[in-house]
This record gives C-alpha cells, structure tokens and sequence, in this order.
C-alpha cells in the first residue's frame, strides 16, 4: 500500500490550464528563492576570490613613490629596478648626469625589460623589443608603443617618481 | 532491443530543442533508465522516517566542506607559514573568515549529523544482514571524519591547534615500545612543528580524500543495493500494512529540503558565531587556561584523563586507551551478536548496549566539560 504521491511527469504534461497556471507560479517564486540563494552564496566566493586583484588594483592607484636613500647614489649609465604599486619599473642614471624614470613592463606582452648599458637601450629579451632609454620611445622589434615615462624630483638627496 | 543513436523523436508532433537535446543525451547516456528506476525505487515510510534524513545530511555537510575546502586551498600556505595565510585569510581576504567558519562550522554539523546517523541507524538495527558492510563502512567514514576534524584542526598553527595536536598525538606515545617511535613519525620529530603542519595538510587534503571517497561511494552503493532498512516496529506489521513512498520526486524533494534547513542553520552559525583565530603557535608560551580538544574528542579525553588518574603512570592512559578500542571493536562487530532473532533477547540486549554507550559518551563529555578550569 502506498501513499498518494506526486503526479509523475508524465502526467504533469496532460493537466490542465489552470494547474499549468499554478505550476507556473511555483515555478516563479521556486526560481526567485534559489536566485536568490545562488547570489547570496556566489558573491561572497567572487569577492574571496577577486579580493589580490582588488588589492592590486588599490596598488595601481599610486601616484608617487620615494625611493631608498642610496638610489641617489647609483653609478652614471646603470639602472636601478623598484616598484611603482605593483609594477616593476626602473630608474635609470644617465652619463650627463640626467635622471630617467619608467616603466619596465614591455608594451609588447607584459616581459620585463632591462637597461643595456653597453647600447644604452632599454630591452626586452623575450622578443627583442627594444626601447629609447630617456624617452621610453619604441625604437625597434614587435613593441606597439612606448614604456610609460614618470616624473622623477630630488630634493634633499631624496628621489621621488611621480606619475607625469 | 537494439537502440538507434539518432535522435527520434517519440510523437509526431513537432519537438522543441530542449527535447531534441534529452532524446539526444539519452540515447547515449540510458537517462531515462536512471528516471525510471528512480521512479520505481521506494522509501519506507513510518513514524520512524525522520531518521532516515541524517545520513543525507551527513552528505550534504560533506559536499560544504569540499567547497569550502578548495576555496582555502587557495590561499592556505602549509609549513612555516601557515598561521600568516590563515591570518589573512580570517582578517585580509575578503569574506574569508566567512569561508572559513563555513568550513569549521561545516566539519563539527557534519560530525554531529554523522553521530546522529549511525545511533540512529543503530536503534533502527539496520546493521544486520544484509546490511553489515554497509554498518562497517559508515563507521569507517565516521572514523575518517574524526581524522579529517583532527588534522584539520592543527593547520591554523594558532597556539589552541598547537597545544590541541600535542596533547592528540601523546596518546599514542603511551603504547609501550612503540609508541613514542610512532609519535614522533606522525609528527615529523619530537615535538609539533612546521613539519607536523605540512604532512597533516597532505593527509588532510590528498590522502583522507582520496580513502574517504571512494569509501563513501560504496556506502551509498550499498544502500542503494539494500535499500532502507525498516525497524523492528515496522518488521512485525504484514507486509500490506507497511507504508511506501516513492523516491522521487517525494523523499528527494523532502531530502532536498532538509538541505535547504542545513544550509541556512549552516549560514547563521557560520556568520552569527564566526570562528576565531588566537596567537601563533608559541612552545615557550604556556598552553591557554581552558584548553580542550572538540567536543567530538571530548569523551575519549575524558576517559583517558580519568584513568590516568586512577592507575600510576603512563599505564592508566595505556589501559583506558586498551578499554576504549575493545568498546569499538565491540561496537563494529555488533552485527555478529545480533544476528537471526529479530526482536528477542539479543535485539533487546543492543538497544541496552546502544544505550549504555550514549550514556558513557553523554556522561563522560559533560564530565569533560565540567572539570574544565576556567578561562580566566
């Protein structure tokens, strides 16, 4: 002996209009709730997992940096690598004693590119991009354009990059 | 019969595209086989039915902990430094103290519902035959999640989990010979360090999984083979009296619902009662005032406690650890004690047996609770 049970649903499809109406609607607030469930549970793990890239993007907002005190005394025509927020830049010292600061990220696919002293070059050895080291101007290989270039100011035997 | 796999559509009439899809799936897949059996398959329905839930539950905590589990894993460092990673996932992390307690909350409702599944499963005497692999299995997810909680416990490397681990891992020291040789291999030296950290990671997320699933899906198996079993009250009506319904849609919409209640008792005491985080593991620290393992442990604790107390030496904890294993084995073999008399004398001496343990576990945890010196 058995109790009675739901329609199977075979016999869900022979009901009438006025079931198919109320099947609807349960149907509605059955969808609703569990939207409502599925945002309730998915926007804590989206915002868990979007949380370093909101950090790094607290990061990108930097807009000046002040380099440790012996970055002033690096050697004309060397480099000094720092970060500006997350992105690896450089400092570069060059021989008439002019300062350039940009960034080392290559335009091309994201490499981090280096000074050449011996070309005075800034490149990227991934795929040969190279670029002006006192402009950031893309001189040569597959680059689309130029580093971003930043502002540099001593004061006080201190130098501090900004962005321009 | 032999079956086309092109897609024919029953009735004449013109199918939609979700129906094309079905009808293509299901001539690949026999779905329709898995409905139908679905549809046929039959839940008991007494005033005992309730009890039937608990192991869905059981299974649902699981399924949390997985999740939440992974979501961790992704920020979780083992080693040296696993209390920062945990710090920054409790206090940097967005929402990942929510993560987390879900986890903790998660594991202790899972154990509990376990607990509640296997008493239950054990007054409704469904370990006797045919079902005695079933009953074995079960306890051995059970153990496994004790292990799972106990491992678990010490990743943090906050001083409660520091302490917790050691004073764990001194009871099998208290074998004789072996013992200390045992110890200090579960710890990866004499004392609870980064090492102990990294290899109960890899128990706690490679090795218990890899034995708890499988395990997991024989039990579910099993009483998919046996179906449920039915107690004694309900054995001794004809079988005409005895009330059915069917699987589906009714006991899974009833099954899904109880989830529905589980999820939301999860989501208060996961957000309510957030799980905290002390200080970093220090062993030049003393341990914290009120120091004791999970509830789930309290019981065994207790006893060992009390027979160390009783005996001198390391023998008393040695002899309650010989006590406590001989009152499990004699719990796994129950299925060989009460065997053919269905409702005699042997039926009536378990449900006295089953009692007799609540009453000691009851007893002894309470007692564990109660001697606890206080917190300030």
């Amino acid at each position: 002996m058995s109790k009675e049970n739901l329609p199977s649903p075979a016999e869900l499809n022979e009901d009438d209009e006025d079931s198919m109406g109320r099947r609807g609607f349960i149907k509605l607030v059955g969808g609703a709730f569990g939207a409502c469930y599925a945002a309730a549970i998915g926007y804590p793990i989206y915002r868990y997992l979007d949380s370093p890239v909101e950090e790094a993007a607290q990061e990108t907002a930097v807009t000046q940096v002040t380099l440790p005190p012996d970055a002033i005394h690096i050697p004309k025509n060397s480099a000094l690598m720092f970060r500006f927020g997350y992105k690896p830049s450089m400092l570069i010292h060059h021989d008439d004693d002019t300062w350039t600061a940009l960034s080392a990220v290559c335009t091309h696919l994201g490499c981090t590119a280096g000074y050449v002293p011996a070309r005075k070059v800034i490149y990227c050895p991934c795929h040969g991009g190279t670029y002006n080291a006192t402009t950031g101007g893309n001189i040569s290989g597959p680059p689309p354009k130029p580093l971003t270039l930043y502002k540099v100011q001593i004061s006080d035997g201190k130098i501090t990059v900004s962005r321009t | 019969m032999e079956k086309s796999l092109s897609a024919e559509p029953k009735s004449t009439s013109p199918a939609t595209w979700s129906t094309q899809i079905w009808d293509w799936a299901d001539a690949r897949l026999g779905l329709s086989e898995v409905i139908h059996l679905a549809e046929k398959k039959r839940v008991p329905d007494h005033r005992h039915s309730f009890w039937y839930y608990w192991g869905g539950i059981t299974l649902f905590f699981f399924i949390v902990m997985c999740f939440s589990g992974v979501l961790l894993l992704i920020y979780y460092r083992p080693g040296d430094g696993a209390y920062e990673s945990v710090r920054q996932i409790t206090y940097d992390i967005k929402f990942g103290w929510l993560i987390r307690s879900t986890h903790s909350w998660a594991a202790n409702l899972m154990l509990a519902s376990a607990f509640i599944h296997m008493f239950s499963a054990y007054f409704m005497k469904a370990y006797r035959g045919p079902r005695e692999f079933t009953w074995w299995s079960g306890f051995g997810l059970l153990l496994l999640g004790m292990v799972f909680g106990f491992s678990g416990y010490l990743l943090p490397m906050d001083d409660l989990a520091y302490f917790a681990t050691k004073v764990g891992l001194a009871i099998p020291a208290v074998i004789p010979v072996v013992g200390p040789w045992i110890a200090n291999l579960i710890r990866g030296g004499p004392d609870v360090n980064a090492f102990t950290v990294s290899r109960f990671f890899a128990l706690h997320v490679v090795v218990l999984p890899a034995l708890f699933i499988p395990l997991l899906m024989f039990h579910l198996l099993l009483v998919q083979k046996h179906g449920m079993s039915i107690p004694e009250s309900e054995e001794r009506k004809p079988e005409s009296e005895r009330m059915s319904v069917p699987f589906f849609p009714n006991f899974a919409m009833k099954d899904l619902a109880m989830w529905l209640i589980a999820l939301n008792v999860l989501a208060l005491m996961a957000s309510l009662f957030p799980w905290g985080l002390g200080d970093a593991a220090d062993s030049l620290k003393p341990a914290p005032m009120g120091i004791h393992p999970e509830w789930y442990f309290m019981s065994s604790f207790e006893v060992l406690k009390l027979f160390g107390q009783w005996f001198p030496g390391e023998a008393g904890e040695f002899l309650g650890l010989i006590l406590f294993n001989l009152g499990l084995i004699l719990w796994v073999l129950i299925p060989f004690y009460d065997t053919s008399s269905k409702y005699g004398m042997r039926a009536r001496l378990a449900t006295y047996f089953g009692l007799f343990v609540i009453a000691i576990l009851m007893t002894t945890t309470i007692w564990g609770y109660a001697v606890l010196p206080p917190t300030h």
